[in-house]
């Protein structure tokens, strides 16, 4: 599904990552793992096409396509979705409202039929149900005034209602209470399928405990570090990033220490 | 033969004599026009050289030598036009005026029985309400700083007077349509209204400006509000006048105690567009709400003046104004706050938050606070901004694209204001105006 090939990027002219490879195929789900720096974000903002960030070198193929060739929506269309570490407000518009012309905007694309306020009503009510959120959410504005934790369960919410086929969550963890965690993960879980991919990234092994990984990948110092499966993240926790220190070889890949 | 150099605004003085010969009215009215009529030749027409309409030029309504509308050429109109346009919620309360004239015949008023609703001229020979208009019209409405006012009250002829009696709640709300059919020749109108709600009343009014065909035109109107004790009145301002017009406006409200004046004026229309809206709180416990929304592009120039005037104790203020710009718009916003000696524990809450669209529109925006008092709460911000980045591209990972998204976001801009709209098919109706300037298709 997703095929990552030497990709470098970064944002105002410093290089974050540094030739990072990576294939994921439909049904898996892939962990990005890393200390602060690390590039784990910007790969996620990468492959979502924001705007500040400018691919270097690689490429990124989607599906067979070149992913770093379409623009941000269209990639949205296409069925790539990032969950926002810091998901935006946006004022004066009903999540009912934005839900439904993103989901019509991508039926559109799909050739598939748009639906009307009533009948995405009963498509948004059916959907909430996998992230436990009440019908009130659906009138208020976009995130504005949420909680932290409410705002991760309306992006996995936005996800449940736009279905899509490769799924980013850019630390979905950070700043969630136990409860709202265990919601937020039983969200994805119920959404992960054998025809999708979820990539989760986060700093911490706490979330991996609820979002079960195919594959672990810890990035460093902008390249895959180690990689390895679930139990390579508790490892990490117990260990600490500090475990894993890099150095370059003469071939510009990475060794490990320790 | 000696030729003479005339001032451009000598053209009214002709105009008035004409008035005072076919429209003669009682002797204090004759009084207030004359007097009024004097303070225009002082004063002329403001010029950007007075730091009120600094930003303001006038100069090219002053050359279009508008000469005002005669009542023997008020045009036909199409009642099914005018009710096509209207409101489900005003369908029997609505009063029309075509160029400043009162149209009994365009106008329905079955749902208003409660409420005293008259032609400013019959009122004015009314011995009924001939005090409570000899007291109040041309009180608020200050003309003596403001030669636009001054000639408006100069030619006070026709218009509205409406009474809502003492704990009258009047339960739909009313409109007051001004129609301007420009005709073939520059022409300009007088639309003059007051409005006395008297002790614990209550009611919402629409204002609704906008034309009949095309060409260029002047509205000047002018009304004023009085609010007695206790007395609440929403009031909605909408202006859609055609791109052919000039409009001036001035909006007076004068708040009496423990009175609530909730005013939202959505500006869409007009070339050139100026509203001035003064809000005196000279008794203690009375709260307003002077809100705003204009929405201009092209070349269109629009410039609202406002002033909150605490002056006792004890009271509420909020304001809150946004623009939106595209094109090689211009928005003036000078909004001025005054808390008089003696005003304590007054609340005043000032913002203007401006939307640029395109690289070429600008704002100039001015919140003022003049505080005289020490124990106050007040607070006033200005903000002119792009489409935030962060935003765009959020809703573009969504799958919108970068249009769409931009509308969305201006739509929600708007809806600060919009939202706060308490009638139904009104508030739609701005939506829907406010996507189609920005010509958005959005189901909402």
């Amino acid at each position: 599904m997703l095929e990552i090939r030497d990709l470098h990027a970064g944002i105002d002219g410093n290089e974050i990552l540094k030739g990072i490879n990576l294939t994921i195929k439909k049904g898996e789900v892939h962990a990005i793992m890393g200390p602060n720096g690390s590039g784990k974000s910007t790969l996620a903002k990468v492959l979502a096409g924001h705007p500040a960030y400018e691919v270097t070198a690689g490429e990124v193929l989607y599906e067979g396509r070149n992913l770093l060739d379409l623009p941000p929506d269209e990639r949205a269309r296409e069925g790539v979705f990032m969950a926002f570490q810091y998901p935006i407000e946006v004022p004066g518009v009903s999540n009912a409202q934005f839900l439904r012309l993103a989901y019509n905007e991508k039926q559109k694309h799909l050739g598939k039929d748009e639906l009307d306020p009533l009948e995405f009503k009963d498509l948004l009510k059916e959907r909430a149900k996998i992230v436990e959120m009440d019908a009130s959410f659906m009138s208020r504005s976009v995130n504005e005034g949420f909680s932290g934790g409410e705002k991760k369960r309306n992006e996995i919410l936005q996800m449940a209602v736009l279905e899509p086929k490769l799924a980013i969550l850019d630390e979905t963890d950070s700043g969630l209470d136990i409860d709202a965690l265990r919601i937020v993960a039983g969200g994805v879980n119920q959404l992960q399928n054998a025809e999708n991919a979820i990539i989760v990234v986060t700093h911490y092994q706490r979330l991996l405990n609820y979002i079960v990984p195919d594959y672990v990948h810890v990035l460093a110092s902008g390249r895959i570090a180690r990689e390895g499966g679930k139990e390579l993240a508790l490892e990490l926790e117990e260990k600490g990033y500090d475990w894993i220190k890099t150095t370059d070889n003469k071939d510009g890949g990475v060794a490990l220490a320790g | 033969m000696v030729t003479e150099l005339v001032k451009p605004e000598n053209n009214y003085q002709s105009d008035f004599r004409a008035l005072q010969q076919n429209h003669p009215s009682v002797a204090w009215v004759e009084l207030l026009r004359s007097g009024a009529m004097d303070r225009f030749e002082l004063l002329g027409f403001p010029s950007v050289n007075e730091e009120e309409w600094k930003y303001t030029n006038l100069a090219s309504l002053v050359k279009a030598d508008f000469r005002p509308v005669r009542d023997d050429r008020i045009p036909e109109v199409d009642r099914n036009e005018i009710r096509r346009n209207g409101y489900p919620e005003t369908a029997d309360a609505e009063i029309v005026l075509i160029n400043g004239f009162l149209s009994t015949h365009l106008s329905s008023i079955k749902a208003l029985e409660s409420i005293v609703v008259l032609d400013l001229s019959s009122a004015i020979r009314d011995e009924r309400y001939e005090k409570i208009v000899r007291e109040y019209l041309g009180r608020y409405a200050d003309y003596h700083d403001n030669g636009l006012t001054a000639l408006n009250t100069a030619f006070i002829n026709s218009g509205v007077f409406v009474l809502i009696p003492k704990d009258v709640k009047l339960g739909v709300p009313f409109q007051i349509t001004y129609l301007s059919e420009p005709g073939s020749t520059n022409s300009v109108s007088f639309p003059r209204v007051l409005v006395v709600a008297e002790e614990n009343s209550s009611a919402t009014v629409i204002e609704s400006y906008r034309s009949i065909g095309e060409g260029r035109y002047l509205t000047n109107a002018v009304i004023e509000i009085v609010l007695k004790e206790g007395a609440r009145l929403e009031h909605y301002r909408l202006q859609r006048e055609s791109r052919g017009a000039f409009h001036v406006a001035t909006t007076s409200a004068d708040l009496g105690p423990m009175s609530s004046y909730d005013a939202t004026s959505i500006t869409m229309g007009a070339q050139l567009s100026r509203h001035d809206i003064r809000v005196v709180m000279d008794h203690e416990g009375a709260e307003c709400w002077v809100d705003g929304l204009y929405v201009v592009g092209s070349d269109q120039h629009t410039d609202t003046h406002s002033v909150i005037d605490h002056k006792k104790p004890h009271c509420v203020s909020h304001q809150l104004y946004k623009g939106i710009l595209d094109g090689k718009a211009r928005a003036v916003f000078n909004g001025k706050v005054f808390v008089r000696p003696g005003a304590q524990k007054t609340d005043a809450m000032q913002t203007n938050k401006n939307l640029l669209l395109s690289n070429e529109a600008r704002v100039d925006t001015k919140p003022q606070l003049e505080i005289f008092a020490d124990d106050v709460k007040c607070a006033h911000g200005a903000a002119v901004g792009q489409i935030d980045q962060d935003e765009l591209f959020y809703l573009e990972t969504r799958g919108l694209n970068p249009e769409l998204a931009r509308n969305l976001l201006t739509y929600g801009f708007a809806e600060e204001v919009v939202a706060k709209i308490k009638v139904d098919t009104l508030r739609s109706q701005i939506d829907e105006a406010v996507l189609g300037h920005l010509n958005a298709r959005l189901e909402v």
